[in-house]
């Protein structure tokens, strides 16, 4: 099935979706599979697997450690496939690349989507690869059937924001903010206003990311956006509070899409 | 080959290098820049404008000085001379980039600039320029450069920037760009981000060369008034790649001056410890643009390394790239205690102290020496002066006075 008409059908039974997200290797292979699993019996609908750089510049502090640890642990290309491979064997969810375009470049256009593709991907987020340079990319992507999903922020003029919409398939990521990953929105007037100019551009589900961490705001998404996306928030309570808190925290955060 | 074309394509590629890798969020910011850049570019005041400071501020137009001890020591029978950028306000060519893009920052009436910086000269130069334009500012340097070039982190403070000791990665250059590109996603609205060097994502190459262009276009002119011919080879020291574009693009289409471009040869380029790009690099794209990087085989880059701050850096300006691949220039490495020992050998020949930076374009001339025409003219870009180096010098000659003094100024401020 495909990305979009599988958040469709999942759409059906839920008010809204919930993407979460894992740094590969950090804090290390087997937490990464503790927090899959997690991820599963929660039944999460989108999973983004990140797969660590060294430059990683649109991060905020606390992925940029996650990547800078990662790659200290030794995380390699071998080892992100394989987690891929077995999560996507293993899990209901999709999981989708996310990481920079020097990942993809490093290893052929053509090649990467092969080895996505193959290890079960479904497509790819690559925060530092405007559309237009993606031009090789796309091409490979549609030959493997992955699908690129591209970012929309609020400071994009309407004209861009109409571009990037008609390069995006599966679903389009939503900025929420100004700035990195991971420091807290506020979800006002204009975060609203934003999602519906986006809609004006495109059919596809609208997922809204950039720091979420809270059940209600999950609540107030609902009818706005399609899918919310939770990443800095789930890996903080993960490292302040443990496994646990991790998993409680997560299922508030599903339970939120009823 | 014709250069008069180095003018980047639309998308700011130069062969197949350079554009812009850039987070969405960023790109109504870049658009913005190059609208002002282009419009900035197309106004002959504007460039007067900027001539008139660096005159009045900066003491251009600098120098050219035959160096004729320097040349006479050497293995060989041609003659040197420099072009003195040491001798910039600030002590370095980086002046030229920061006053050119601080009149930019008023053009485009913003009120705060933010900067990455190495060796800690591109820091001061921006910090000097907010300081004399009224703007607000912020220095983001790698922890580890904090601590090799204390003296410009005191001097920044003093200046009036804040500057934010950055412990991300390798807490060097690369990671301070890195920071300097978070805090822009977020404050470019009333922020420019004065990137110090030729890289970064298009319009950076290309506007820093621009402003670092009154060297090369100087320096084509004092030669022809002094001697009446142009230099048959021209060196100079290359991180970014700022100081050397900016005295090699005027002689482009120069074609019988050749270019050697000098990277940081660290322990030796066979090490893995240096900082050659050119040598130990492929091709990558990396924070915001593709070119040379010093990376292993999965993308990820790697550590470098060299006796200078101001040439420890992975990537190397993408007009560098096209024109290394193009062969019009032609790019040698030289290693650290090469390096010093130029610096010792120019400071006793002409009483001219190089920052450690410019002392590998020296070292690489002395190595080539005896391969240099007889007759020929030699300019070599002297791009900082090394006062800033007094520690790191003082370190690798082991000037025991030196160390002596250290101690005792320890103790006593205990």
């Amino acid at each position: 099935m495909q990305l979009t008409e599988y958040l469709r059908k999942r759409l059906e039974t839920r008010k809204i979706l919930l993407m979460t997200h894992a740094v590969v290797g950090y804090p290390s292979l087997e937490d990464n599979w503790a927090m899959l699993e997690a991820m599963g019996e929660a039944d999460v609908d989108v999973v983004e697997l990140q797969m660590p750089f060294s430059e990683p510049t649109a991060d905020g502090p606390l992925f940029v450690k996650a990547n800078q640890e990662a790659l200290r642990n030794g995380t390699k290309l071998q080892d992100y496939f394989k987690l891929m491979q077995r999560a996507s064997e293993s899990f209901e969810f999709p999981v989708l690349m996310m990481g920079y375009c020097n990942t993809a470049f490093t290893m052929g256009f053509q090649v990467f989507c092969e080895n996505v593709s193959r290890h079960g991907g479904k497509g790819f987020i690559i925060p530092d690869l405007p559309f237009e340079e993606c031009g090789q990319l796309f091409d490979h992507s549609l030959e493997f059937g992955l699908d690129p999903i591209m970012l929309c922020t609020p400071t994009n003029k309407e004209e861009r924001l109409r571009k990037i919409c008609s390069h995006g398939r599966g679903f389009i990521y939503c900025v929420a903010r100004k700035g990195v990953t991971g420091e807290s929105t506020v979800l006002e007037q204009s975060t609203e206003d934003f999602l519906l100019q986006c809609r004006q551009f495109t059919d596809l589900p609208l997922a809204l990311g950039f720091g979420l961490s809270k059940p209600e705001e999950l609540h107030m998404l609902q009818g706005k956006a399609e899918i919310a996306i939770v990443g800095t928030a789930l890996l903080k309570t993960w490292e302040n509070d443990g496994e646990s808190a991790f998993k409680r925290h997560l299922n508030s955060l599903a339970d939120a899409r009823a | 080959m014709a250069f008069q074309t180095i003018i980047p394509s639309e998308s700011g590629y130069y062969g197949e290098y350079g554009g812009m890798f850039i987070p969405e969020i960023l790109r109504t910011t870049f658009d913005e820049l190059i609208v002002a850049f282009n419009e900035a570019k197309a106004d002959p005041e504007f460039w007067q404008g900027f001539v008139d400071v660096m005159r009045n501020y900066s003491c251009r137009p600098t120098p050219i000085t035959p160096l004729d001890n320097f040349a006479n020591s050497l293995d060989g029978n041609f003659k040197v001379f420099c072009k003195r950028e040491d001798l910039n306000h600030t002590g370095a060519h980086k002046a030229n980039n920061v006053i050119g893009q601080g009149l930019l920052v008023q053009r485009m009436g913003k009120k705060r600039v933010i900067a990455e910086t190495g060796a800690g000269q591109h820091g001061v130069a921006t910090a000097t320029m907010a300081a004399r334009m009224g703007l607000e500012c912020t220095i983001y340097m790698g922890s580890v450069d904090v601590e090799r070039q204390r003296p410009n982190v005191f001097w920044m403070e003093q200046l009036g920037a804040e500057v934010v000791s950055v412990t991300d990665g390798t807490a060097t250059l690369k990671d301070a760009i890195n920071a300097a590109m978070r805090d822009w996603a977020e404050s470019m609205e009333t922020t420019h981000y004065v990137l110090g060097t030729t890289c970064g994502p298009h319009p950076f190459p290309e506007m820093v060369a621009w402003f670092q262009s009154i060297i090369g276009k100087e320096a084509r002119q004092q030669m022809l008034d002094s001697t009446g011919k142009l230099p048959d080879l021209i060196y100079a020291c290359v991180g970014g790649g700022s100081n050397a574009s900016g005295i090699f693009l005027p002689f482009l289409d120069d074609e019988s001056v050749e270019l050697v471009g000098v990277e940081a040869g660290g322990r030796g380029v066979d090490t893995g410890s240096h900082a050659a790009r050119f040598y130990g690099g492929n091709v990558g794209i990396a924070q915001g643009y593709k070119t040379y990087f010093f990376q292993d085989e999965e993308g990820q880059m790697l550590h470098t390394h060299s006796i200078a701050a101001g040439l420890d850096y992975i990537g190397v300006s993408p007009i560098l790239s096209h024109l290394h691949d193009e062969k019009r220039i032609r790019f040698t490495a030289t290693a650290d205690d090469a390096v010093i020992s130029a610096t010792k050998h120019l400071i006793r020949t002409e009483g001219i102290i190089p920052a450690l930076e410019s002392s590998h374009a020296f070292a690489s001339v002395i190595e080539e020496a005896s391969h240099i025409p007889e007759g020929s003219q030699v300019l070599i870009n002297l791009s900082g002066r090394g006062d800033k180096d007094i520690f790191n010098i003082a370190e690798a000659i082991g000037d025991k006075k030196w160390e002596e003094f250290l101690r005792q100024k320890a103790s006593s401020n205990q």
